[in-house]
């Protein structure tokens, strides 16, 4: 089953192909059965074929299939190629499936949609190239992957291109995540040229060896690479595309911006972990930035009134917290911490889908309310998508994944107490901002009573995930002998084991208590404050400032516009008639002011003929005899 | 053979000038036959490119001037091979593209059309270098009068800045070949014009530096080169489709070809000199030509000055001169032409709709022409160097190359990824995404004929993306022997190898 691993990345690339050149042929039903159809073989192809890893493992760890050599220029000689191990089996499993549960949940979202067609088409490119990106065995398809999911991220952000916001909030999401890819690739360059090879376990083995003392380039190589997952995962500071990508559709949201492409930071981190465990300080670094990024976002989320821009900001601070356990080399939790949040966020954000859907595209939640009367089935699974990402105790599967990041991070080196603490606290915010959107546009006074159904399509997906996410922390529970849980001593097969220090004088479990406890308490407080509580805590100077400023998430966007587009605006417009052209133009005026000048004097009249002539013969005279 | 590939377009021309008298649809059809044929004859040549013993795949010398050492000297390699069938291959999409537009004097249009193609032909076949600056003149010629005459509303002013652009630029370069000859000669003691007797010794170091500089001014004027670009975006702008296609496709190629063939195998120690400037050069039109596509207005303008961008990756490859960097220097030759090829015709497209350029009153499309705005944002994101496709290859191969040689200059380029997603995306939004202008209502779609072209362009640019090892091995041998020639003359540009990093 392994050889057919090319199909996994092949059938979307292919609904994506038959979409695009055989346009106008298919009706709406069509275009869904090729779009979701293709998702469908490949999540099979690549349960099949997990199944068979997992089965019968390979010794050295990875099944490698190459398709074809890419070009070979040289010496260097990247390939079509791929490489299975466990972590990019976890990724390529949890990608196709989300990937399907979505699809057929926007067959039924977006029914009606004029694009309809368009955006199986490009929803299933996305598929092949975030397939690509996880399988990729070298940095060049990596890449190609990497760009490949960027190009579709702003395909759809501006899937409703008649809005020009639409194609701003596109554009700038791209734009953006380009300025981390560029690093990323300076990085790919720096780093195939020193170890003469693209392929990633190679390279990563020979910078054991060549870079084993540290330095300045391993460092460098690590902080480009970083860049790039700055970028993609919406990371301070290249974070502020994220909230304006929820301009495109809900399902893109939740498969895009939530639950797949976001994460490809983390993955490429975890994929060359070998780098950074060469650069100490960058991994610090990506600890502190996660740490960092967790709370300001968690922050940027309490005072959203758009329930998909809570949702985004949200995303951003979860994210944050994946960085924090990579940054703390908890690599395993911090890929157990991307799949229950690819559960519970894409979840969240299709409960929210279902609502802004019955509500006719009514985003605030403070128009909402009263939901749970109406729509009891969304009402349940968006309550336990945020119990989920609240990482409410023993019942959801996001509390097992967050409080391995959290024991990871108390048991590590550079963790205790400070970012452990900035966990502690994002975990707070969390269930404080997530809650805040469950009794407000849930349990809240709205004068809702029109609503549209939900439709099967999408009700059988939030079932499934709903399930997914109080029941996929349970793969953790069966421990092996070395007291590894079933999942992380799976991905240990390809990552190093997490940090292993004492707790000092604390247990796992009193931890837990205490987290629990903090989660509990923002719940609570939720609760107390309510739909009036933000108004009410915020409404009167001096907080209304803080409110409006952690609305406009913490005024990056408004540094960003002054210090770079600004500046760049103007300078494309003063430039626009090509200075350089004012050059030529000049030689040009002044031959055609010598043109002038000379023709003038071309008069006619003999006398000033004459005097020329003999003012001429005067100097030749002069300077024959002088000089 | 070799002198059928010049001759089939030039004769052609001037069938093609008499077949109006048969109808006015004679001309073009004339011209796209001879290009078919142009293009058959050059897959022939690469057919038999595999079994050719050395570097040359053909070679054909007839004496001329023999008083003077000139000779009718024409000879292909793997590189001159694939500009000839970039030219061919851009030949048809112009005539495709002109197919409609053209239609006073068709006959004389397509002779001239007809007869730069030949010249360009001839300038990538020639090695003789008297030879070689007659082709250069017959190339531009009538590309002066394809502006001139069937050009927009200023192409008198864009025709004649062209032409004093390139002939005041053709003079330093026939100054400099009878230099070089001169110079030669009295080294030597052989009068000769011939390249690869030319190649074959050392110029003495102070004379070798000017006659360099003629060279390179010469050919950075047509690649173009900052700050010599400016009659580019006039040029590009006011021709017609047709021309703007050739022009972009292929006379700025014959810039890049010039440098590579001649400057610095020529050269190579004067150039290792000049290496720093141009290569700040390179990076400096990388930025300003991307930054300045991003300010137009003018939808031609933009897809002009993005080439000032892009033919900058040239510049920076062919002066960090290894393998990689000039492979991914010829790619981003290949995949430019092709991709602002069809950037041209779609912009020809519009106009030929809407009788306008401005992008002001644009927006929308996709919502009138579904298939153009498909086409459209292919060939915008083609451009903006989305792996997988030609022009990714070409400018990462270029930067591969150049890193080694110039670490910091190549990161500052690549930050010109960023400013062509800015301008490349700028562009979809103000024609084809954004809500529908009123001014473009009822837009009819591409109709066959353009869709055939820009589909087989498209195609293009996927397979040389994903499959590029044909033409890399076409490349491969011409390259290295250029490389070889240099080397043996200034050991320090082989030392191009060494690893940046200790």
């Amino acid at each position: 089953m392994g050889a057919w691993l090319w199909a996994v990345p092949a059938l979307p690339l292919l609904g994506f192909l038959i979409l695009t050149l055989a346009r106008g042929l298919f009706s709406h039903r069509g275009a869904a059965v090729i779009g979701v159809g293709s998702v469908a073989l490949a999540t099979a192809v690549a349960g099949l074929i997990g199944h068979e890893f997992v089965q019968a493992p390979p010794e050295s760890g990875a099944w490698n299939l190459s398709l074809w050599r890419w070009m070979a220029v040289d010496g260097f000689t990247p390939g079509i190629a791929f490489h299975l191990d466990a972590l990019a089996l976890v990724m390529m499993l949890v990608i196709t499936f989300v990937a399907l549960l979505i699809h057929l949940y926007a067959a039924r979202f977006m029914a009606g949609e004029e694009g309809y067609v368009r955006f199986f088409a490009y929803m299933n490119l996305f598929v092949a190239a975030m397939v690509l990106l996880v399988l990729a065995d070298n940095l060049l398809l990596l890449y190609l992957g990497w760009e490949g999911v960027g190009l579709c991220s702003y395909l759809l952000i501006g899937f409703w291109y008649h809005d020009a916001a639409n194609g701003w909030a596109a554009r700038k999401a791209f734009v953006m995540t380009r300025i981390g890819d560029t690093a990323l690739l300076v990085g790919i360059l720096l780093l195939a040229l020193q170890f003469g090879t693209f392929e990633i376990q190679p390279l990563l083995g020979r910078a054991a060896e060549q870079w084993s003392g540290g330095g300045l380039y391993p460092t460098l190589a690590a902080l480009l690479l970083l860049g790039g997952a700055l970028g993609k995962s919406a990371q301070l500071p290249l974070h502020t595309w994220l909230p304006d990508a929820m301009a495109g559709p809900t399902p893109v949201s939740a498969l895009i911006h939530a639950a797949t492409m976001v994460t490809a930071g983390v993955y490429l981190i975890a994929r060359t972990h070998g780098l950074f465990l060469l650069a100490p300080e960058v991994l610090l670094a990506v600890a502190v930035i996660g740490a960092v990024t967790l709370v300001l976002a968690g922050f940027g989320a309490l005072a959203q009134t758009d329930i998909k821009r809570v949702l985004a900001y949200s995303t951003i601070s979860q994210v944050g917290y994946m960085f924090l356990a990579l940054g703390v080399g908890a690599w395993s939790a911090a890929i157990f911490h991307f799949m229950t949040h690819a559960f519970f966020k894409a979840l969240l954000f299709l409960s929210a889908g279902a609502v802004i859907l019955a509500l006719h595209h009514e985003h605030d939640i403070f128009r909402m309310g009263r939901l749970w009367r109406r729509m009891p089935g969304t009402t349940l699974s968006f309550l336990v998508g945020s119990a989920a990402l609240a990482a409410l105790p023993l019942v959801t599967a996001g509390f097992y994944s967050k409080e391995l990041i959290l024991w990871e991070v108390w048991t590590s080196e550079a963790g205790r107490p400070w970012l452990w603490g900035a966990g502690l606290l994002g975990a707070f915010v969390t269930s404080l901002y997530i809650f805040r959107v469950v009794f407000i546009a849930f349990f809240g006074p709205g004068p809702v009573d029109q609503c549209r159904r939900t439709g099967w399509a999408m009700g059988i997906t939030l079932l499934l995930l709903t399930l997914l996410s109080i029941g996929a922390g349970l793969v953790e529970w069966p421990v092996d002998a070395e007291g590894r849980g079933l999942f992380t001593g799976f991905l240990q097969t390809a990552l190093p084991a997490g940090p292993d220090g004492e707790g000092g004088g604390f247990s796992e479990g009193e931890l837990q208590i205490l987290t629990s406890l903090v989660v509990l308490a923002g719940v609570l407080l939720a609760w107390l404050v309510r739909w009036r509580g933000v108004v009410w805590l915020f409404e009167r100077e001096p907080l209304a400032v803080v409110r409006r400023f952690w609305l406009q998430g913490w005024g990056f966007d408004r540094l960003y516009y002054g210090l770079v587009v600004r500046p760049f605006l103007a300078t494309a417009r003063v430039s626009r008639r090509d200075w350089v052209d004012g050059l030529f133009d000049g030689v040009a005026w002044v031959s055609r002011a010598l043109n002038h000048g000379l023709s003038r004097t071309q008069s006619g009249l003999l006398r000033w003929y004459a005097t020329g002539i003999a003012a001429g013969a005067v100097t030749f005279l002069a300077f024959a005899v002088f000089a | 053979m070799l002198l059928a590939l010049i001759l089939i377009p030039l004769l052609g021309g001037a069938v093609a000038a008499v077949a109006e008298s048969w109808g006015r649809l004679w001309p073009g059809r004339v011209a796209f036959l001879v290009l078919l044929a142009e293009l058959a004859l050059g897959a022939m040549l690469w057919g038999g490119a595999p079994s050719a013993p050395g570097p040359w795949l053909a070679e054909e010398v007839w004496p001329w001037i023999p008083r003077f050492g000139i000779s009718f000297h024409l000879a292909l390699d793997g590189l001159s091979l694939v500009l000839v069938l970039l030219t061919a291959f851009l030949g048809v999409m112009a005539v495709a593209a002109s197919w409609r537009e053209v239609s006073t004097r068709p006959g004389f249009y397509y002779l001239n059309l007809l007869w730069t193609l030949a010249g360009v032909v001839g300038v990538f076949l020639a090695i003789d270098l008297f030879l070689f600056f007659i082709f250069w003149e017959i190339m531009l010629v009538p590309m002066y009068f394809l502006i001139a005459i069937w050009g927009h509303e200023q192409r008198g002013y864009a025709a004649l800045k062209f032409f004093i652009f390139t002939q005041a630029s053709g003079l330093l370069m026939l100054i400099s070949i009878v230099a070089l000859a001169l110079v030669h000669a009295q080294t030597s003691g052989v009068f000769t014009f011939d390249y690869p007797q030319l190649l074959a010794d050392a110029m003495p170091e102070g004379a070798a530096t000017w006659i360099m500089l003629g060279f390179f001014i010469a050919f950075a004027v047509k690649l173009p080169m900052v700050p010599f670009h400016t009659w580019l975006a006039d040029a590009h702008t006011q021709a017609p489709t047709g021309a703007s296609i050739i022009l972009a496709g292929i006379l700025l190629k014959a810039g890049a070809y010039g440098l590579i063939r001649f400057v610095v195998p020529l050269f190579p120690g004067a150039v290792a000199e000049l290496a720093p400037l141009a290569t700040g050069l390179g990076v400096a039109g990388i930025l300003y030509g991307a930054l300045l596509a991003f300010a137009q207005t003018d939808l031609k303008r933009m897809v002009a000055y993005s080439s000032v961008s892009h033919m900058g990756f040239v510049l920076l490859g062919v002066f960090a001169w290894n393998a990689i960097a000039l492979q991914g220097a010829v790619m981003q030759l290949i995949a430019h032409g092709v991709s602002t090829g069809a950037l041209f015709l779609l912009a020809g497209a519009i106009q030929h709709r809407l009788h306008t350029r401005d992008m002001g009153r644009m927006g929308g499309f996709w919502a009138y022409a579904p298939r153009m705005g498909a086409l459209g944002l292919f060939f915008a994101v083609a451009s903006l160097g989305l792996p997988g496709l030609a022009n990714f290859l070409g400018e990462f191969l270029v930067l591969l190359g150049s890193f080694r040689v110039a670490p910091i200059p190549t990161a500052v380029a690549a930050t010109g990824l960023v400013l062509a997603a800015v301008y490349a995306l700028a562009l979809v939004q103000r024609v084809f995404h954004g809500p529908p202008h009123p001014f473009a209502d009822g837009l009819p779609d591409l109709d066959g004929r353009e869709r055939g072209a820009l589909g087989v362009m498209a195609v293009t640019l996927v397979v040389l993306g994903l499959f590029p090892q044909p033409v890399l091995d076409l490349t491969g041998p011409a390259i290295e022997s250029m490389r070889q020639f240099a080397a043996v003359l200034a050991p320090p540009l082989a030392e191009s190898e060494w690893r940046v990093l200790p």
